[in-house]
């Protein structure tokens, strides 16, 4: 009797995890189906056309979606790099505390809500939507993830490394960064393409921030157009065209994530065979 | 307490590479001002966690105040939401909130821990890496298109193959009434669960492989199958990690804004059937507020940020404070994307 | 003390106790070293002398909680006086660890060279000299030569200990503390390092801990012994062995326990 609940048991604990994979493999394959076909050149160099007719591209959602995320990263990851190494390195009192405490409540927080906080403070006083506003958005949602990464990846290199370098008369300051966190670099790396990946396909935060644009522009002032705005925008909208152009765009978006995911793993295969 | 006795010992030849008796350093003196410039720096740095937590509350709640004054606490049971006649309630969309929770949970608890039981405990080898991949996989692909998958591909199949044999069999509770157009608190569910099964997951396998491996041993000792060492020993002993790994799957439902708002309806309505469309804090804040035309309208939505904000804090820190008894520190969770 | 007018005290230990919190690791420890002599610590595990030699480059503080009493004098000058500066003394001192730690991002020339660089050592010429001179004095010279720009991890780890102790002596320290360095090691690498601390004393104060007892006879001129924190006898090599003048010496030299 035991026996065969324990049988049981372990076959629904089995079920479930195919049930999972299952689940992604649907969506993948879905995409796949649905959106691979309309992947063609002009796709990746046109601009929308006007609604309900066919053809176009979201050559000015790829370009949006590299100058907001672009812009994010480059405040995001030198400040979410910097409160990581800050916890790695003097986060053992009690502001360490509170600072990764803060960290992990704020990586919960529903990133509309820190819409709301961008377009108060960068569209309502200009009274203009714009790219930099998307931007602040998405910084603001990157730092504290880029924080606890980093500090997991900087923490994992030997203590022994940090003392051999102390005793050798190390200012501490060089021993954080010419050690240990060059030691943790690969990994620091990861966290911040994982963190790169996540925020490229959002798209809550720059509803009212970046605001999307049907037309090509590079102006950061100016509202501007991300992959994910696209595929909301029409996926949400009448026409069957739209639909068409939002599942390859899907697909475009799937495909960026995936690659930075696939890039920051094999980065940190490549290293860590070698720390002790 | 002995001190070494020195006895006359042979003068030694001084060679070219002896260091002469002046020390030719400098001086053991000094201050390193570069150790604190750098503590400095990264302090400050540190410091707009804090700022920024303080920030975002003072701005929603200040946004939100207007209202706050004009509709008090009747705000959270009324349930007409009229922009035109500026009577706001938000009572459907916190039931909104909750009951796609509640039935995400229902089916991504299951399932989650499942996938985490499956890994750690009888994953053979050489399909743990590839299977602990793809649900990681999960968590990296965005809302908005697992909104666009919803509306095109789940909603179909539901009003085709599941929701007639749902009707059939329970149509008679409260809970499967009605037409059942597509769009559909069932619908926001279902695509929550999916959603939310690699952060509960990823988390409650942390938690199950911070448990010490004589728990396991103890149990298999005695003569327990598998499952059994798992039932009886392993899962008691991180029960409260996993609490929390579901609490925090939780606080990951209620805030989740795109897939929501493009499946379940947009309407302002309490209903207890799940075929029927319904309306979550977040969703309405995303359809919204760009068009929120008044200051009231405005403050309105900024009361509805205000209180998911604060509702997402507490279930956060709360399963924060549980997940941390069991894997203290770590930044658990961190590699679901 | 009786000092002998030809032998120069480099380093030297009053009362000295080392404490974690409200624990005693080290009581009351007053030692001299000599100049250009090897002096191990023996002692059974856990009796402190590990922490003892933390004290001497104040690595000790370093640790949660850690704090001492007491003086260590180099060349007269107390190092834990207010105005003295951790880092600085650090240079002054070189330490090897139990496991061999090279800088895994670092290739064999830049870690030897690491300690120097932080010293404010520039000029390329400069830097290679000392960096052969360290190689050669640590044995390693023949058998890095031609690569001295490969990572330092490709080495063996008789080889990265070795590496280890150039890194350490790099910089001239004139003090070389050692913990326990040929614990990770095979014999053969073991009896390297011997060699290289009998060879190195003319130009350093070595002080040794290990919990190999021929090892200390091998290698040291003077030992001494240590018990739950305590220094219970000290004295020249050749005499503690033979005649320990403390019953608890003879009972742990003879392996009473331990």
């Amino acid at each position: 009797m035991r026996k065969l609940t324990s049988a049981i048991m372990t076959a629904v604990v089995v079920l479930m995890a195919f049930t999972a994979v299952l689940a992604l493999v649907l969506i993948i394959g879905d995409l796949i189906a649905k959106g691979a076909s309309s992947i063609d050149w002009a796709f990746f160099t046109k601009s929308p056309v006007a609604p309900g007719e066919t053809g176009g591209g979201v050559a000015n959602a790829i370009v949006g979606t590299g100058i907001v995320v672009g812009m994010a990263a480059l405040i995001g990851l030198p400040i979410g790099i910097g409160v990581g190494l800050f916890l790695a390195e003097y986060g053992s009192g009690r502001v360490g505390f509170l600072v990764r405490f803060i960290a992990d409540v704020l990586n919960g927080t529903p990133s509309i809500v820190i819409g709301i906080f961008a377009w108060t403070w960068m569209v309502k006083p200009v009274g203009q939507f714009s790219a930099l506003a998307g931007s602040l958005a998405l910084a603001i949602l990157m730092i504290p993830m880029i924080s606890r990464t980093t500090e997991e990846m900087v923490r994992l290199v030997p203590h022994s490394l940090r003392e051999a370098a102390l005793a050798l008369g190390y200012p501490r300051w060089r021993t954080s960064l010419r050690v240990v966190a060059r030691t943790a670099l690969s990994g620091i790396v990861t966290a911040c393409l994982v963190g790169v990946a996540r925020i490229a396909g959002e798209t809550a935060p720059l509803l009212f921030t970046a605001l999307g644009n049907l037309n090509f522009t590079t102006k950061v002032t100016q509202p501007m157009q991300t992959l994910s705005l696209q595929i909301y925008v029409y996926a949400t909208g009448p026409f069957e065209e739209w639909h068409r152009v939002a599942w390859a765009a899907a697909l475009v978006l799937m495909g960026l994530v995936l690659i930075l995911a696939m890039v920051a793993r094999w980065v940190t295969r490549q290293r860590y065979g070698r720390v002790r | 307490m002995t001190t070494l006795p020195i006895g006359p010992v042979p003068a030694r030849p001084p060679s070219i590479e002896t260091p002469s008796a002046e020390p030719r350093w400098s001086s053991l003196r000094g201050v390193n001002a570069s150790d604190r410039i750098y503590k400095g720096v990264l302090t400050a740095l540190a410091m707009t966690l804090p700022l920024l937590i303080i920030a975002l509350f003072a701005q929603l709640f200040f946004s939100a105040l207007p209202a706050i004054k004009r509709f008090g606490f009747s705000f959270l049971w009324t349930s007409t939401w009229d922009p035109v006649a500026e009577i706001y309630g938000a009572a459907p969309m916190i039931f909104g909130t909750l009951a796609s929770s509640l039935i995400a949970l229902l089916i991504a608890v299951p399932l989650a821990l499942g996938v985490a039981i499956f890994l750690t405990e009888f994953a053979p080898g050489w399909v743990r890496q590839p299977v602990a991949f793809l649900v990681e996989m999960l968590a990296a692909i965005p809302s908005v298109v697992y909104g666009l998958w919803g509306v095109f591909v789940l909603i179909p199949f539901l009003r085709s193959y599941i929701v007639p044999p749902l009707k059939a069999l329970l149509g008679w509770t409260p809970f499967f009434q009605g037409v059942f157009y597509g769009n559909s608190l069932l619908a926001g569910g279902i695509i929550l669960a999916i959603m939310i099964v690699p952060y509960i997951a990823a988390v409650s396998r942390e938690v199950l492989l911070a448990v010490p491996a004589s728990q396991r041993e103890a149990a298999l000792g005695m003569g327990a199958t598998r499952w059994e060492a798992v039932w009886t020993a392993v899962l008691p002993y991180g029960r409260a990690g996993l609490i929390g790994a579901i609490i925090l799957g939780l606080g990951r439902a209620l805030g989740e804004t795109m897939a929501v708002t493009m499946v379940i309806g947009n309407r302002h309505d309490i209903s207890l059937s799940a075929l029927q469309p319904a309306y979550t804090m977040a969703a309405a804040i995303a359809n919204e507020f760009s068009e929120a035309t008044t200051a009231t309208y405005q403050s309105a939505l900024a009361e509805v940020g205000f209180i998911l904000f604060v509702i997402t804090i507490l279930v956060n820190a709360f399963a924060r404070v549980l997940i941390w008894r069991v894997a203290r520190g770590a930044a658990v969770g961190s590699k679901a994307l | 003390m009786g000092a002998s007018a030809n032998v120069r005290l480099r380093l030297e230990t009053l009362r000295l106790t080392a404490l974690f919190g409200r624990t005693a690791a080290v009581r009351e420890v007053s030692i001299l070293f000599p100049a250009h002599t090897v002096t191990a610590i023996i002692g059974p595990s856990g009796c402190g002398k590990s922490t003892f030699l933390r004290c001497l480059n104040r690595m000790h503080e370093l640790s949660e909680g850690g704090w001492v009493t007491g003086k260590v004098l180099l060349d007269e000058v107390d190092i834990y006086a207010s105005d003295v500066n951790p880092i600085q003394l650090r240079r002054r001192i070189g330490m090897v660890f139990q496991r061999p730690t090279p800088f895994p991002t670092m290739s064999i020339y830049d870690n030897v060279a690491a300690g120097l660089r932080v010293n404010g050592t520039r000029p390329r010429k400069e830097l290679d000299e000392s960096v052969e001179r360290a190689l050669r004095q640590s044995a390693l010279w023949d058998e890095v030569k031609d690569r001295l720009h490969a990572s330092a991890l490709e080495l063996s780890g008789g080889q990265q200990q070795r590496l280890c102790i150039a890194r350490a002596i790099a910089p001239q320290p004139e003090i070389l503390l050692l913990d326990e360095p040929t614990a990770s090691l095979d014999p053969a690498g073991t009896q390297r390092i011997e060699e290289l601390c009998r060879e190195l004393k003319r130009l350093y104060t070595i002080v040794i801990v290990t919990h190999n007892l021929q090892q200390a006879a091998r290698v040291s001129d003077y030992t001494a012994f240590f018990y739950m924190g305590g220094l219970v006898e000290v004295g020249r090599t050749s005499e503690l062995f033979t005649k320990p003048k403390v019953e608890q010496t003879e009972q742990y030299i003879t392996g009473r326990f331990g």
